[in-house]
């Protein structure tokens, strides 16, 4: 950390040794309280039921057990809508959802970001606002509008709303405009491709960032979407909920309950290792500029 | 069209009208308009309808299953001058954002400098590290676990078997510490998209700065930080600001999920939980639909102000 290094040659910085050890620090103290709760949740599915439950509590495990993933694995199996059923929910949710997400949002965002017509200033502005506030606040006057296309409880009213993120236009359209250069798009018009041909055929390979970050988000609020207001039937409710309801059962299922929430976190923090560098990518070009 | 030809356009076209330059635009891209119409079509429908509608709405006592009567602004005035629980809930509600906002930012800002400089595996790793609880879904509620108020939770265990207490706390049922824990808890989740984005702006800087910067008498880290650091990645502070702004008000499902609904003597009663109350369980739609209007201003008021403030940094 004493040295900053640049691309000809060593510059060197002064970097005091107080200041890398204090940051050193502040930044394993944060990374402690971080890493520590995560860590517990592993342990805890890991632990036999008189580990679980004696005092006084330990931290750390002494004989790991796969008992907990077996007892869930079993309440998966006794659960009276099949279980197959809510994994099937979610990934088709999942699935559907992000799909639609991604084309409808690059698409738009090609036309915002690479074609001049006139509206396309005030169309961006109106949705990057909508980054401004929390879906929460408009949930009531969604849920009248979902009744009224008769939607609640069925797939629809996850699916379609989940089509049309502010955030995955945002990303897809600032990434396409500081990394789709004109010169190619106008030579590939030149040669007579159609606006759409340009889009799919030349724009989007260039922006594969954008849109496996695109996928990352969609994916991971759909995936961690538990109960929802539009769903009451027990056969279209999402697999986070069953998992949600096994935990929910008190004391002796604390193990179980921690084994789950493992399995839950364990599909979003792979995925995002696996792209990490990507979303970094998309991330670089994300900045407001007024 | 690129942006040649359409600034060439503007000028050969000095003969026409405004209103007539922009309708032969319109019709030249009309292909553009067929591209964002289906996003556009959808996002009316379900982001600016709703807006639209909720507005709308809190001008009625609409209850889901009469006519609604248009009322004026009761509701506003029962909302500001008759309930008190809504007071407290916004009192909460600023104590909440007020805290976790600018902690979450200013934690998301720090780490991402503090790692700028680690070897690129390394950096990964620890980003990984941060970045985890707030995409793991419902992890938090291993601190109702930790917390727990038997003497089976790890924090009351090590209370009780260090002699500092000799029962064990009830943390999620005492009115003194349940704002603490979830302003916690809330921090633990919080460093999500915006501290993806520093980490992208640190890395985006281009080198060539510090090294004029060595050059030009910058002596320390935090001289840097300051004078180079700082005002080269101004776009990705200012997105970073809204999406912890926004994400700092929307911690009503982490508070309910730990302290339970209402949290005991509206300890941790936000604005969020009294429409959910309002508009969820009792079904006062007009009157729900003023909060979420109320709730609604605050975050695009938050945010404009904010906004102004960071785009002033290094002017």
């Amino acid at each position: 950390m004493a040295r900053l290094r640049t691309r000809k040659h060593k510059v060197v910085l002064s970097r005091s040794t107080g200041g890398d050890i204090g940051i050193t620090l502040l930044l394993v103290l944060i990374g402690a309280f971080m890493f520590l709760p995560m860590f517990y949740v592993v342990l805890q599915s890991f632990k036999p039921l008189d580990e679980l439950w004696i005092f006084p509590p330990r931290f750390l495990v002494y004989n790991p057990t796969f008992k907990n993933y077996k007892d869930l694995f079993i309440l998966m199996n006794t659960s009276w809508v099949p279980f197959s059923r809510y994994v099937f929910n979610t990934v088709f949710v999942s699935v559907v959802g992000t799909t639609g997400n991604l084309f409808l949002s690059s698409l738009a965002a090609y036309a915002m970001a690479k074609i001049k017509f006139p509206g396309r200033s005030w169309m961006f502005k109106l949705v990057r606002t909508s980054l401004m506030f929390h879906a929460t606040v408009t949930a009531i006057a969604s849920f009248i509008i979902m009744s009224a296309f008769h939607w609640v409880d069925t797939y629809w009213a996850i699916v379609i709303p989940a089509f049309c993120t502010s955030l995955g236009l945002y990303l897809m359209k600032q990434f396409m405009e500081s990394n789709v250069s004109d010169a190619v798009l106008e030579s590939a018009r030149l040669d007579g491709a159609s606006e759409f041909k340009t889009f799919w055929v030349i724009a989007m390979p260039m922006v594969k960032p954008a849109w496996l970050t695109l996928i990352i988000y969609s994916f991971q609020g759909l995936w961690n979407s538990g109960s929802s207001i539009y769903i009451q039937s027990e056969q279209l409710k999402s697999f986070n909920y069953a998992i949600q309801q096994i935990v929910a059962g008190g004391i002796k299922r604390a193990g179980a309950g921690a084994a789950s929430t493992v399995i839950m976190m364990l599909v979003p923090i792979t995925v995002f290792i696996i792209m990490q560098s990507n979303i970094i990518e998309t991330m670089g070009s994300s900045g407001m500029k007024d | 069209m690129s942006e040649k030809t359409a600034t060439k356009k503007a000028v050969a076209r000095k003969d026409m009208t405004k209103a007539q330059w922009t309708w032969k635009e319109m019709k030249n891209n009309r292909v553009a308009y067929l591209m964002i119409a289906p996003f556009m079509f959808l996002f009316t429908i379900f982001t600016v309808v709703p807006v639209v509608l909720s507005i709308l709405i809190s001008f009625t006592d609409f209850n889901l299953l009469e006519v609604p009567n248009i009322v004026f602004i009761d509701n506003y005035i029962r909302l500001f001058l008759d309930d008190d629980i809504f007071l407290i809930a916004a009192k909460n509600t600023f104590v909440f954002a007020a805290i976790v906002g600018p902690t979450s930012y200013f934690m998301s800002l720090l780490i991402a400098w503090f790692i700028n400089e680690l070897a690129p595996k390394i950096r990964s790793i620890v980003t990984l590290i941060f970045y985890a609880p707030s995409i793991s879904g419902q992890v938090y509620l291993i601190w109702g676990t930790l917390f727990s108020g038997d003497s089976y939770g790890w924090i009351n265990g090590q209370l009780l078997e260090f002699g500092i207490v000799s029962t064990p706390i009830q943390f999620f049922e005492d009115a003194d510490w349940v704002m603490p824990l979830c302003i916690v808890v809330a921090l633990w989740t919080s460093l999500g998209t915006s501290f993806l984005a520093f980490i992208a702006g640190l890395q985006g800087i281009d080198r060539s700065l510090y090294e004029a910067g060595a050059v030009d008498g910058v002596r320390n880290r935090w001289q840097e930080l300051w004078y180079i650091t700082l005002p080269s990645m101004k776009p990705q502070l200012m997105f970073g600001a809204i999406m912890a702004i926004t994400q700092s008000f929307g911690f009503g499902s982490v508070v309910t999920a730990l302290c339970g609904f209402p949290s005991v003597d509206y300890a941790a009663h936000t604005i969020m939980h009294h429409l959910e109350d309002y508009g969820g369980m009792r079904f006062e739609v007009g009157y729900s639909s003023a909060i979420a209007v109320v709730l609604f201003f605050i975050m695009i008021g938050s945010n404009m102000l904010v906004k102004k403030f960071i785009s002033k940094v290094g002017q």
